[in-house]
């Protein structure tokens, strides 16, 4: 933790976090109009026709979307907008009522969700799930691919697996380091603070060298010291050659670090496009503000709820 | 007061073939719950399933040892599937109810008269000792020292049943420190993150269930090897001691099952024999004989709640661990 702490003023305003370096943005991701459903030129994961319902609600109803190979993409929307169950609906954690999507050309549906991370989509949890009676090697230890011992009858012979463990916890310690975690390497992942968790889980999902990181909300309940470095690990997912999709409401932060933003509300894609362009574009402004929102209604400072604060904060910053 | 006989029969239980047979039981949940998180209350129907495996084997249909052993095995692992398939893919409680029905399912299907011509029924089985004893390597006579002075056949049965204590501990223990272990204890923390790590948590959990539960059907063999097999033997109290020595021990260890059923039947004994003494010696002048019988459970129970409060992770468990532990 020390170790990534910088001092803060507590007189000065808190900045809003932003990556150490200037991130490289990828573009020309799309083929034709920035639209809901847009075709890309190089898509990893393609969805269509998924829909959730409960009971009477539609949770998630997507016709079509599109996600590109070597970017970031965020998923944004309102809260109930049907992203995080969209993403529990695509690692196949949970089942739709209809539809198909395809991973890198493989069909998904009906896929569970064990294999669907064998393929190299691996996703990352809103509520941290590090396993916390688990050492973080451990941790890390169980996210590596194919291991022979993880056989019941294997397991009781050492020697077939000993070397391909060593390998693994070497591979696994180079990924501490770089999460800064390598000192708490022996610790039980319960003793980690909210933010380290949210690094552990990261680097424990890329043991497996996934093609497709999924991070659900990776900044929520992290200090704003911590963002930093975790903004710099996404981008660095990037670097290395993953796609990224990743769920958000922190605005600042889907535009500093996302090539490209597909806008959900009320269980559809409403919006996509460049992070700077879709923020104007009024679907987006309905889908958080509602479609009245410029009728004068009278000052009501309590009405203003985050959302609202959000996307005025990012309208003031585009002008 | 005859002090040097309650300590006398308090020690032998530390090695009877009893204990053993106990010992392993709770080693076979420590697999199920102190591992896995599986809540298996159904640990007697797996005992059960070992002794009327075995028994029935011999005397039914004239099998050797080794088939019977093998018959008995292949019934628990037939049992922890039906068990297993349609309860492991929902939440842990379920299996909870499930183990605890279908062990009193199987223990009335061996009292029910319907097949009493192979059950024995009510009063059960005896008469399957002989195949086991012929393959006594020692010859006649008196083996050990002070309590722990047995016959050929007592002294046969005990190195076997501690052998199988001890092979069966060596196996859990390095399939523990394994990556086996390690996605079997992370299932217990969480299986949806395991499942986000492409394990098959369905199929780990399956595995950890026959495991666990074919320590109980060899436990249920060595239980039923010094005694006749009676159906009212495999009740739930039987899978509660067995839970008690367990959480006596330590859940998660492999030597906690172990010295927790030797501590569980010393302390039994030792109860049991004091107030029986103590009764007769007119200390207790309320209380019959009978009645001191059932004081001995009361004792027991006061001594491992005691354990369970002032040291909640057990004899060998780890403080640690429970120090993150809601």
């Amino acid at each position: 933790m020390s170790a990534n702490a910088v001092p803060l003023d507590s007189a000065a305003p808190l900045e809003p976090p932003v990556p150490t370096k200037k991130p490289v943005k990828t573009t020309g991701l799309h083929i034709g109009a920035a639209e809901p459903g847009c075709a890309k030129v190089d898509p990893i994961l393609v969805v269509d026709n998924v829909r959730r319902t409960f009971g009477g609600l539609t949770a998630v109803d997507v016709a079509h979307v599109e996600v590109p190979r070597g970017a970031i993409t965020a998923l944004i929307g309102p809260n109930g907008a049907g992203k995080t169950t969209l993403f529990n609906l695509l690692t196949g954690f949970d089942k739709p009522d209809d539809g198909k999507w395809t991973f890198d050309g493989r069909s998904l549906a009906g896929v569970p969700a064990y294999r669907v991370a064998r393929m190299g989509q691996i996703r990352t949890f809103q509520l941290t799930k590090a396993l916390g009676l688990l050492t973080v090697m451990d941790n890390m230890l169980l996210g590596a691919k194919g291991q022979t011992g993880e056989n019941m009858f294997r397991a009781l012979m050492p020697f077939l697996w000993r070397n391909e463990e060593e390998e693994n916890r070497a591979k696994a310690l180079d990924l501490l380091t770089r999460f800064k975690l390598d000192t708490k390497k022996d610790d039980y992942a319960a003793s980690l603070s909210g933010g380290q968790r949210k690094l552990l889980e990261m680097a424990r999902a890329l043991m497996s060298d996934p093609t497709l990181v999924m991070l659900d909300e990776p900044m929520a309940g992290v200090n704003p010291a911590l963002t930093q470095s975790l903004l710099d690990h996404i981008l660095n997912l990037k670097a290395q050659g993953m796609s990224v999709l990743f769920v958000e409401h922190d605005m600042h932060m889907v535009r500093h670090i996302a090539d490209w933003v597909i806008v959900m509300a009320e269980g559809k894609v409403v919006a996509e496009g460049d992070p700077h362009e879709v923020m104007q574009n009024p679907a987006v402004i309905d889908a958080y503000l509602g479609s009245h929102h410029d009728e004068d209604i009278g000052e009501d400072p309590a009405a203003e709820t985050e959302h609202v604060s959000a996307i005025k904060e990012l309208l003031d910053d585009e002008r | 007061m005859d002090w040097g006989a309650i300590f006398g029969n308090a020690a032998v239980e530390l090695i009877s073939p009893t204990t053993a047979a106990y010992a392993l039981a709770a080693l076979g949940l420590a697999v199920h719950f102190g591992y896995t998180g599986l809540l298996n209350f159904g640990q007697a129907g797996f005992m059960a399933l070992g002794a009327y495996g075995y028994a029935i084997s011999i005397l039914t249909f004239g099998f050797p040892v080794w088939g019977a052993f093998l018959v008995g095995v292949g019934a628990s692992v037939v049992f922890a599937l039906i068990l297993g398939i349609p309860t492991l893919r929902l939440r842990a409680d379920y299996l909870a109810i499930v183990t605890i029905a279908a062990a009193e399912i199987v223990r009335l299907l061996f009292t029910t008269n319907t097949f009493a011509s192979v059950t024995g029924s009510a009063n059960g089985l005896s008469g399957y000792k002989n195949e086991f004893a012929a393959l006594n390597p020692l010859a006649d006579g008196t083996y050990g020292f002070g309590p722990f002075t047995n016959n050929a056949y007592d002294t046969w049965l005990r190195i076997v049943a501690w052998s199988i204590v001890i092979i069966a501990a060596l196996l859990v223990w390095q399939i523990m420190r394994s990556p086996w272990g390690r996605v079997i204890k992370g299932i217990r923390e969480d299986e949806d993150a395991v499942r986000a790590l492409g394990k098959n948590v369905y199929a780990y959990k399956m595995q950890s269930l026959i495991f666990g539960g074919v320590l109980g059907t060899i436990a249920g063999m060595i239980f039923a090897l010094p005694r006749a097999v009676v159906p009212s033997n495999y009740q739930t109290t039987l899978t509660f001691f067995i839970y008690a020595i367990l959480l006596l021990g330590g859940a998660a260890t492999v030597l906690g099952p172990i010295i927790g059923s030797m501590i569980f039947w010393v302390l039994l004994s030792f109860f049991s024999g004091f107030i029986a003494r103590a009764v007769e010696a007119g200390w207790l002048p309320f209380m019959t004989g009978i009645q001191g019988g059932q004081l001995s459970f009361i004792l027991v129970g006061a001594a491992i709640m005691a354990i369970v409060i002032f040291r909640p992770q057990g004899i060998f468990g780890n403080k640690k661990e429970l120090a993150f532990v809601r």
